[in-house]
């Protein structure tokens, strides 16, 4: 299946998602963009929170994207995931953001609870900065249904981890076979 | 309801940071991080010690008894050896300028990939045996005994150093970890901790003269396998010679160019380009190999490898020699071939047959690098060359650690680009020339079993490329290595698909305009060149 | 940890000083017979140190190259930063060791783009640089108390030093930045987590001890204001051998002076020493010329490799059925 496929899928699962909750959920949407900038620094954080103590204060330096490859990657990618999940922007436009945290992840992890686990994060986040309002309950329902859309997306991150990881065998596999193309090349044109 | 973990801590899982000092921490071994353990046969085959079965994941690594002895003797024998490992072991201030200037740290994020750090595992041994307060002090001085624990760290952490010199061009002392990674890699190798894929080429080398253990015969019907391409693609045949002797010059390239896509093409480049200035040049079958696994076991190994070159140019009587695109084997040749073997009395200084450019520069190695050789004739005019052939390519170049900062030859090959392609884009300044980030799987570590280490290693490099990639439509990573052909294309295939990866001699042979050659249709690599090209023309 | 042991051990140091002077009147201890013990200290063992280096044989020639190397005659050379001859090594090593020119490599991409990002880079380079050359103007400065007449360059840096003309004595402003300066290389070495924990006591302890020389000094100059002729007494008297204690020196210049004999006599044994070693380091002081000058290692050693001839007693059909010339038929 190819990278396409894995998004439009996951589309139709977030149109599917969205449905009936849309109007209601304006109040929420409001809120999270105004507090926009809080919550994704304090995903930021909760993401770097993964790295050692002596590692994070390294990418928590905004250095120059060539210097500080990863907290480019990631702060870039959150924030592009940020806006599919709540402004609604189109999944699509996420999709590279979501690869490239990936396609890190997926090296970085061993496990892939742990390379996906980023994006859960975002609730979190959410949750935190929105304590006050959620105790009000208010907003509940409409949390619930931006939840699951964070679900959704989490199952994309799947696919694409899966994906990475195959990747990351074949290119293992390729190894010897590049390695050797000439040779093979060789041997049956002497036949 | 059971207690399910929170995504961070979940997410913790591998993260965990160190409670402890580093000292107290020792190594966790993570798949896909470390490569497997040298076979015995490699090294009984070159005579080094302690020949086993061994993997590095388990914990009897079937060490001599008295290892520790023979790791301490090593170490005082080296200090006494080497000005630089001396120094480097004694002046570091720890300041941490090195710290974020290592891809390693940079992808990894681990700690003890900080340059100044992975200097400290061995440096604390040092102190520990080899340092008045190291001695009378003890853990507050910093030192500690080696034991199975530090072997083990020392182990996976030379492994993931690739001696590309990055650090050592920002340390106010010039402290160079990869002078550190070679000493720690000889003293492991006197335990017979290589890993595989390093011994393995050893072997074959020794034995065969190149890595992947081609006999001569090999090499010849691999050579001439090339042949007949360049005679499908120009139509004309080209005629190389083998241990000729009495030709003028002895060409050495990294074997890698022979039976690795996409080295393969950089070959055809170099041999399109000799035939069309009827050159008088002879591949040696034992000297077929440029590069030298050596450097990354020991010394000595580095030494016996290389010894070849010299001794074959002098069997074959030629008058200098012309070294094709490898970063090693060039900051071999630059920094340590002609201290081992020489003095080269019986080679002359070299002279372009072409441009009569004497080469003075070189006047006692006698080793010209093909991207000089190059760059001069186009300076001089000497080549006609169409680059619009290479128009659907949009080029990149990655100056190799070696040659950048082993050597600094960074203006030939742009020369040579920017001559033979319409499109050529720099990557950011702080990552490429002397800042140059390196492939991530140099100095041995291109092996398979460690592809999540070489995509994490690689990542700062990747980065930067993804950047002219999206800017520009780059689609083309030149580079003057071996290795970087070879471990450049995964990483590109895993990081930027869609950037392909070339040596500069690939882009020279398409633009090259040969007396006599038929109409081009398609590139080098047999690929039908773009329509719009074929269009122009007819 | 490490921090805390290096500011336990300089604080014992200064009660050390301050108890053998006020309860047990030792001033020819501290006075003489330890500054004689740790200038003679620093001498050898700055000089066996530098000894061992430098006889320790450099059996490659390996500079990191950071500049185009010397090639062909168009092609322009970076005659510093890719040295292919001994005055180009050699101011590469006066930038290098004068204006710290590799930790300043670290802000160049900040001031091509203006980014904030290397911020913490340039302020280590500038810190030091700061620290260093306050160092070395202090210690300069002290020359006034080893010779008389006093200098007149001696003069001339005091009188530079003092150029805010303020204050009576003139306030001299390295001694400000120095504190400062070792304050802020303390900061850092909290404060970053990464650079935290790459620290040792023996990173902590120089700084600690820096300090507290630098406070003490500006104690004694500004506040306690102690009487200079007693000092000089004292300090002419130990370089011409002629030792004498003054009756009117408060113990605040024990403590300093007991402090400055301490950092030399750590000096040899410890990183301070980079500041010979770093003339040594064979990646810098070294010029790019191997293609043109054999290199010479002096513990060079023939080693038994394969040669052409066994080579070709393994393969001598194969190649002959190829083709390919061979030595013997």
């Amino acid at each position: 299946m190819g990278a396409k496929d894995l998004v439009r899928d996951a589309s139709l699962r977030l149109i599917k998602g969205r449905g009936n909750s849309r109007e209601r959920r304006m109040g929420l949407k409001d809120l999270i963009i105004a507090k926009k900038t809080a919550i994704l620094k304090r995903w930021f954080d909760m993401i770097l929170g993964t790295y050692p103590e002596e590692t994070s204060n390294h990418l928590r330096k905004q250095a120059d994207p060539f210097a500080n490859p990863i907290s480019h990657t990631i702060s870039k990618g959150i924030e592009g995931i940020f806006s599919t999940v709540i402004e609604g922007t189109d999944i699509e436009s996420a999709f590279p953001f979501l690869d490239n945290i990936i396609k890190l992840r997926a090296v970085q992890d061993s496990t892939p609870s742990g390379a996906i686990a980023f994006i859960l994060l975002l609730k979190k986040a959410i949750r935190e900065e929105l304590k006050d309002k959620i105790h009000e309950g208010v907003i509940y329902h409409e949390l619930l249904a931006l939840e699951s859309n964070i679900d959704e997306i989490t199952l994309l991150c799947f696919d694409l981890y899966m994906k990475c990881r195959e990747k990351v065998y074949e290119l293992k596999a390729n190894e010897v076979k590049n390695m050797t193309f000439r040779l093979l090349q060789r041997a049956n044109h002497n036949l | 309801m059971a207690k399910l973990p929170t995504p961070d801590e979940l997410s913790k899982i591998n993260y965990k940071p160190p409670e402890k000092r580093w000292v107290n921490t020792p190594a966790e071994f993570k798949d896909g991080f470390w490569c497997f353990g040298t076979r015995p046969k490699y090294l009984q085959a070159v005579d080094m010690p302690n020949p086993r079965e061994w993997k590095p994941i388990e914990d009897d690594w079937k060490l001599p008894e008295n290892w520790k002895e023979i790791f301490l003797e090593g170490f005082a024998e080296r200090l006494k050896k080497y000005r630089s490992f001396r120094l480097f072991m004694d002046i570091c201030v720890r300041c941490g300028a090195c710290a974020d200037k290592c891809h390693f740290f940079l992808g990894t994020g681990d700690p003890k990939n900080m340059p100044v750090l992975r200097a400290e595992l061995l440096r604390s041994v040092y102190r520990n045996y080899f340092t008045t307060s190291g001695k009378l002090l003890g853990k507050l001085a910093g030192a500690r005994e080696i034991t199975f624990d530090v072997l083990r760290e020392l182990w996976y952490y030379a492994f993931q150093c690739t001696e590309c010199r990055r650090c050592s061009v920002f340390c106010p002392y010039g402290i160079d970890t990869a002078e550190i990674t070679i000493i720690c890699r000889e003293l492991l190798n006197l335990l017979g901790l290589n890993t595989d894929w390093t011994m393995g080429p050893v072997a074959n080398c020794y034995r065969t003269g190149n890595h992947l253990g081609l006999e001569p015969h090999t090499i010849k019907s691999i050579i001439e396998s090339m042949v007949e391409d360049i005679e499908t693609i120009t139509g004309i045949k080209i005629e190389p010679t083998f241990n000729r002797k009495g030709a003028e010059i002895l060409f050495i390239t990294p074997s890698g160019d022979l039976f690795g896509d996409p080295g393969t093409y950089t070959c055809m480049g170099y041999m399109m380009l000799f035939h069309e200035l009827g050159l008088n040049y002879t591949w040696s079958t034992l000297a077929a190999e440029g590069g030298n696994f050596g450097l990354f076991t020991s010394n000595e190994m580095a030494k016996k490898l290389a010894y070849k070159i010299y001794a074959e140019a002098k069997r074959l009587k030629v008058k200098w020699i012309l070294g094709g695109e490898c970063g090693h084997m060039w900051r071999v040749w630059n920094q340590y071939l002609e201290t081992w073997h020489g003095p080269t009395d019986f080679l002359e200084t070299p002279v372009s047959p072409i441009t009569g450019t004497k080469f003075d520069y070189t006047s006692s190695l006698k080793a010209v690098h093909i991207a000089e050789f190059t760059a001069d004739l186009i300076k001089h005019g000497k080549l006609n060359l169409n680059p619009s052939r290479n128009d659907y390519l949009k080029v990149t170049f990655h100056d190799s650690c070696n040659t950048a900062r082993g050597m600094g030859i960074f203006e030939e090959p742009r020369h040579i680009i920017r001559n033979v392609c319409n499109h050529f884009y720099e990557m950011p300044e702080n990552t490429i020339r002397e800042q140059t980030f390196c492939c991530g799987s140099g100095s041995g570590l291109n092996a398979g079993e460690n592809m999540e280490l070489r995509m994490r290693g690689g990542f700062p490099r990747a980065n930067a490329v993804k950047h002219v990639h999206k800017h520009y439509g780059i689609n083309m990573l030149a580079n003057i290595c071996a290795i970087d052909r070879a471990a450049l294309k995964p990483l590109m295939d895993y990081w930027v698909p869609g950037v392909e990866v070339c040596g500069v001699h690939e882009l020279v042979g398409n633009a090259l305009v040969m007396k006599g050659e038929k109409e081009r249709t398609t590139t080098l690599r047999s690929e039908p060149l773009p329509e719009k090209e074929a269009k122009e023309n007819v | 940890m490490g921090a805390l042991f290096s500011f336990v051990m300089v604080i014992l140091l200064v009660l050390l000083a301050y108890a053998g002077i006020k309860a047990a009147n030792l001033q020819i201890f501290f006075g003489v017979v330890i500054p004689y013990a740790a200038i003679l200290t620093f001498l050898l063992g700055f000089v066996y140190r530098m000894l061992k280096w430098s006889t320790s044989p450099v059996p490659f020639r390996i500079p990191t190259t950071c500049g185009q190397q010397k090639s062909l005659p168009w092609v322009k050379q970076n005659k510093i930063e890719n040295p292919s001859t001994a005055l180009g090594a050699t101011v590469r090593m006066i930038l290098e060791v004068f204006l710290f020119r590799s930790l300043f490599r670290n802000t160049k991409a900040e001031l091509r783009d203006g980014r904030l990002g290397y911020g913490s880079s340039k302020w280590l380079w500038l810190g030091s640089l700061a620290f260093h050359v306050s160092f070395f103007t202090i210690s300069f400065r002290h020359l006034r108390l080893f010779l008389q007449p006093v200098p007149s360059p001696v003069h001339f840096v005091e009188t530079l030093d003092g150029f805010l003309q303020i204050g009576a004595p003139t306030f001299l402003i390295t001694g400000s930045i120095l504190l400062l300066a070792a304050l802020f290389l303390l900061l850092r070495r909290f404060l970053l987590p990464t650079i935290r924990y790459i620290s040792l006591p023996a990173d902590y302890f120089p700084l600690f001890l820096i300090i507290a020389i630098a406070s003490t000094g500006i104690l004694m100059r500004y506040f306690l204001k102690i009487d200079v002729v007693s000092v000089k007494e004292l300090t002419m008297g130990l370089v011409s051998l002629n030792p004498m204690i003054p009756e009117k020196i408060d113990v605040i210049f024990y403590i300093h002076l007991f402090l400055i004999s301490v950092l030399l006599a750590y000096f040899p044994f410890s990183k301070l020493m980079h500041m010979g070693g770093v003339f040594l380091s064979p990646t810098r002081n070294l010029s790019n010329n191997n293609r043109m000058v054999r290199h010479i290692n002096p513990w060079n050693y023939p080693v038994k490799a394969r040669t052409y001839e066994e080579y070709e007693d393994e393969f001598r059909e194969k190649m002959k059925n190829a083709g390919i010339p061979v030595e013997k038929e």
